[in-house]
């Protein structure tokens, strides 16, 4: 277990960044998800190493819970998320971005729903 | 020691008790304070960025209990000090923990042993204190609980993960085992102070707890194929004030601040 310099911490969008580092190669880089309370989903937090899942847990209770942010954990084999290419990001994304009437805003609630 | 415990006669038995009671709660105090003090010596010092988050918390877990255990004592004793004056300013000889706990951190191995140990022990014991009814530390006993579960679960992994890792990490925690646990049977060590507390019902008897914490080891140790030593004579005298020769290098660094600029707050 070797100290190391470029430890990708919070940095989760380059998954490339882990590959500069020996230690991954030794302890694998997991992804966490926290969710705040019952009823709200888990949201992707960062990232951590561990050697395997249960010590994966562990230190994303003690790295990622340590002010109260949540109730559950959630933690992912960096490996095995299935990222889109960035370079079709103009075909994937782009074609939504006329389509207004897509969005459910264009009728009137009535009062008695309250705030949705 | 304070020799006053024996030495008062039945008629002062209010203040045999509160002095008891005083010792008793230094005893659990100072073992907190010091394996809190040892731990969070990794602090920034840990092989990796996760542990170093994870061995400070144990460390102010512990730290946190040590200062319960100490505003209760300093209201027992009731002669002006407070939580600070008894963690600092004590001598050498005042400090009342467990040999097991000061000793030093040495590698990972140990200072995961050591801490899986102390843990493992505390966790069984605090919910007989809380048991025991004596408000207090029943109530310190509900909060510690939990932090202390997490301190077994934490180390104990790691434990298996060594024992059970690379030939190097095996060799190193299996010579942990071979110097710590000699340390381990002081836990259980009632001296006149606890046996006022189980004899008027305050305490719980650390001895109902040796074989669940011994069952507890194995089963861990199993796991890590590590063998649990058999060990006739444990190491003790921290009761009584008599610590190891490192404890002294550990009280200058714990005590440095307090001495240095005395009375000082942040």
């Amino acid at each position: 277990m070797s100290k190391s310099e470029d430890n990708p911490g919070q940095d989760t969008t380059d998954t490339d960044s882990s590959q500069k580092s020996d230690l991954p190669t030794l302890i694998p880089l997991w992804e966490v998800f926290i969710r705040p309370k019952n009823g709200l989903h888990h949201k992707h937090v960062g990232s951590l190493h561990a050697t395997d899942d249960e010590m994966a847990l562990q230190a994303a209770r003690d790295v990622y819970t340590r002010r109260g942010e949540g109730n559950s954990i959630w933690v992912v084999p960096s490996a095995q998320i299935v990222a889109s290419d960035p370079d079709f990001a103009g075909e994937n994304f782009e074609p939504s971005s006329d389509k207004v009437y897509r969005h459910p805003s264009f009728y009137d609630i009535p009062d008695e729903v309250g705030h949705m | 020691m304070n020799p006053s415990v024996t030495e008062k006669p039945v008629a002062h038995a209010a203040s045999t008790s509160s002095t008891a009671l005083f010792n008793v709660l230094l005893q659990i105090a100072d073992d907190h304070l010091i394996l809190g003090h040892r731990v969070s010596e990794l602090c920034g010092h840990a092989p990796m960025l996760e542990e170093d988050l994870s061995i400070p918390n144990m460390a102010l877990d512990l730290l946190g209990q040590a200062r319960l255990l100490y505003s209760y004592a300093a209201e027992v004793e009731n002669q002006g000090r407070d939580e600070d004056d008894l963690a600092y300013l004590r001598a050498d000889r005042e400090y009342l923990n467990c040999l097991l706990v000061e000793k030093p951190n040495a590698d990972f191995a140990h200072t995961m042993l050591k801490q899986f140990y102390f843990a493992s022990f505390m966790k069984l014991y605090w919910p007989e204190i809380q048991q025991a009814g004596e408000p207090r530390l029943s109530a310190i006993a509900a909060k510690a609980s939990q932090e202390i579960a997490y301190h077994v679960r934490h180390t104990s992994q790691w434990v298996i993960r060594l024992g059970d890792g690379t030939e190097e990490s095996a060799r190193r925690m299996a010579e942990a085992v071979g110097i710590l646990h000699p340390y381990t049977q002081e836990l259980f060590e009632v001296d006149e102070n606890r046996q006022t507390g189980i004899d008027q019902g305050w305490l719980a008897d650390p001895a109902s707890i040796k074989q669940p914490w011994l069952d507890a080891i194995t089963a861990v140790f199993k796991s890590a194929a590590l063998s649990v030593p058999d060990v006739p004579f444990g190491q003790s005298g921290g009761r009584q004030g008599m610590h190891t020769e490192d404890f002294g290098h550990l009280l200058t660094e714990l005590q440095y601040l307090q001495r240095a600029y005395p009375g000082s707050e942040w």
